[in-house]
């Protein structure tokens, strides 16, 4: 038997198949695209050419299209699922993880290794991925080059707007303004970082472990920003991105 | 009838307590009754009712057609009941206010009182002055000197005598209308609940447009006992061994967004024991004092005491919360807020540090009539759900 965790994001959808002894043995990202129904459709298909046949796997879906996957067995939200990959990921069991999403950003405070408390972003994207990705855009700059160029900047300037809509006007003026892509840059990564901080609040306190999860996971720059202001080493890993997948994956396998 | 039958039947009633009131109002109004619409659990329903006049309530519960109407004058990033409130009356969609006679308003929350004063132009209003303080010292006089007014002014408007006598009796029939909700909110005690919280906010609101108090008893009493004689022959809403996560719902407004919180909860099989807040238990448990001598004084004195954020400082309202915790054997706590109500926004973080200190999972939701934020609202009401079962059933 095996075990099929998908995670279906607003931007991206992460598979993870891993066997009986919870071994890792298949992983993918791709876009979500617009049709759920229609990507997870095209991931049965996948699954089928790597020899996984439906009859062979049980399968738990997480992320906003959890209930779209036809097949799945179960649906459990990503605020679980995440927490239950990022144990397995980092083999720690007292530890907040932030991961940044492409729709909204989750902290979720780990004690024993259960989900004690979380908390997301309200309706808007500003600390989101997709807030970089946007202001990545509007600088004609993909997201890694964005994260990278913000190291030299020599004028450390601030967005104000916390709303991606005015915060992008106000890069658009900058840019006007003749202000240098780093500064810039620099701008943007340390808004999301003051986001996450302030979301961070009551929940994980001062000096306590941090790990990140999400599309972020190799965004060198992004974690040694995100280190800095919240005083503590946080930690990734190249896999962090398919946490909420793996953590689907693992309650896959409590099914019987 | 089996007992199961006359219960569904009574639960019928209830739920269409509000669409029969409109014709109940629109017959009482030809006949010359007199109808006083209201908002708020301060609005003092012993006087109106011991006038012999019918008491409605006015808050607005719908975004459409309210809500958009609303913001053309009103802010947009403004409470959503008040909005919906004022809509409903302005585009004439509120029965209620439509039959009402004269609208009673509180000096609650910044919003409610500038809406007041807009709604002076539409609608006979009568505003009573409520102190922000909860503490009796320093405000009872006050209070109760406005109350005097009320009453005088009813007399003056309609022309009409409210005897103490009068107010005596009502006074004996509210505590026997409360004591209902109190009795209803004890089915939530047993494990499992022999009510839902669902059925309950059904109750709770159907019980408002109840407006022939005989009928209202009966059916009232009727339903509590077969509420709980169908739990003890184990056919209440869970099976005798099904343990569901019990959830305290605390926070205002609720009404409004039943559908993306409060039925949410209990379709992903969490049990809502009780609430908590100007409808909830607190308030519904305390009596007045049928023995005080001056019954304007007892209604006072118990008005005062109503656990809402508008008060400040609210400690009372924090001391009940933690006995509730405590009482209902709370499993989880969900606090829900609308956008931009102050305060209660602020006095959630209160609740948060309460539930902190006893180790109590909490989880505020933030949201607002209008659609758009069912997804989220349901993730995170699922996630926490899912905690609460994963640390109760190992
Ligand atoms: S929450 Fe406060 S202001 Fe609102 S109806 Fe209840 S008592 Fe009145
Ligand atoms: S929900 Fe809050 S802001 Fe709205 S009327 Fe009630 S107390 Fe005022």
């Amino acid at each position: 038997m095996n075990y099929v965790g998908i995670d279906m994001g607003s931007t991206c959808t992460k598979v993870i198949v891993m066997d009986e002894s919870q071994k890792i043995i298949f992983h993918k990202v791709m876009p979500t695209g617009w049709n759920c129904i229609e990507t997870a459709q095209s991931i049965l298909e996948m699954l089928e050419e790597q020899g996984i046949k439906r009859e062979q796997f049980k399968c738990v879906a997480t992320g906003y299209g959890r209930i779209s996957v036809p097949y799945m067995d179960k649906a459990i939200t990503e605020i679980s699922c995440h927490g239950k990959g990022a144990c397995y990921l980092f083999g720690e069991k007292d530890f907040t993880v932030i991961d940044i999403g492409g729709q909204d950003t989750k902290v979720i405070e780990i004690a024993g290794g259960a989900v004690k408390n979380f908390n997301m972003n309200d309706k808007c994207s500003a600390g989101t991925g997709k807030f970089l990705e946007i202001m990545a855009a509007t600088l004609g700059l993909g997201l890694n080059d964005l994260c990278e160029l913000s190291r030299e900047s020599k004028n450390h300037i601030v967005i104000s707007s916390m709303c991606t809509v005015f915060a992008e006007s106000e890069v658009v003026s900058l840019i006007g303004r003749g202000t240098e892509k780093a500064d810039i840059a620099y701008a943007v990564v340390e808004s999301i970082v003051n986001k996450v901080h302030g979301q961070l609040g009551k929940i994980a306190p001062k000096n306590s472990v941090v790990r990140l999860t999400g599309g972020l996971c190799e965004a060198p720059y992004i974690i040694e920003a995100m280190s800095k202001k919240l005083d503590t080493e946080v930690k990734s890993d190249p896999m962090a991105r398919y946490a909420g997948a793996i953590g689907a994956a693992l309650y896959a396998t409590a099914i019987k | 009838m089996s007992n199961e039958e006359e219960f569904q039947s009574i639960m019928d009633e209830f739920r269409d307590a509000k669409k029969n009131a409109s014709l109940f109002c629109k017959g009482a109004s030809e006949r010359g009754d007199v109808v006083i619409g209201s908002f708020c659990q301060y609005a003092p329903t012993e006087i109106i009712r011991a006038a012999g006049f019918y008491n409605v309530i006015l808050c607005g519960f719908n975004y459409d057609p309210a809500v958009p109407l609303a913001e053309t004058e009103l802010p947009a990033n403004l409470c959503p009941l008040i909005k919906s409130s004022y809509g409903n009356i302005l585009g004439k969609t509120c029965p209620f206010a439509f039959y009402s006679d004269l609208i009673v308003g509180e000096t609650t929350c910044d919003g409610k009182k500038k809406m007041y004063e807009m709604l002076q132009e539409l609608k006979q209003m009568h505003v009573i002055h409520l102190p922000n303080v909860p503490d009796k010292e320093r405000s009872m006089e006050g209070w109760e000197s406005e109350l005097h007014r009320f009453k005088e002014a009813l007399e003056e408007r309609f022309n009409v005598k409210i005897t103490d006598e009068q107010l005596k009796n009502t006074i004996k029939t509210l505590n026997k209308e409360r004591s209902y909700n109190a009795r209803m909110y004890e089915l939530g005690k047993l494990d499992p609940p022999a009510m839902t919280g669902v059925q309950m906010r059904n109750v709770l609101t159907a019980e408002y447009f109840m407006l022939d108090e005989k009928n209202k008893a009966v059916k009232s009493e009727r339903m509590l006992e077969l509420a709980k004689q169908l739990w003890d022959e184990g056919k209440g809403p869970y099976k005798k061994d099904e343990h569901p996560v019990r959830i305290l719902v605390s926070g205002a407004g609720l009404d409004g967004v039943l559908d993306k919180t409060i039925n949410v909860i209990e379709e992903l099989g969490a049990a809502i024991v009780c609430y908590e807040g100007c409808c909830g238990i607190m308030n519904m448990r305390r009596p007045i004092d049928e023995n005080d001598p001056d019954p304007i004084h007892a209604i006072a004195d118990k008005y005062l005491e109503v656990p809402c954020a508008v008060m400040s400082p609210n400690a009372r309202r924090f001391e009940q919360f933690r006995n509730v915790l405590d009482e209902w054997k709370v499993d989880g706590v969900i606090s829900i807020t609308v956008h931009a109500c102050s305060p209660f926004d602020i006095e959630s973080r209160a609740l948060e540090d309460i539930c902190n200190e006893n180790d109590m999972p909490f989880l505020h939701v933030r949201t607002d009539y209008s659609p758009g934020d069912e997804g989220q609202v349901r993730t995170r009401i699922e996630a926490f759900i899912e905690m609460l079962q994963a640390k109760k059933n190992g």
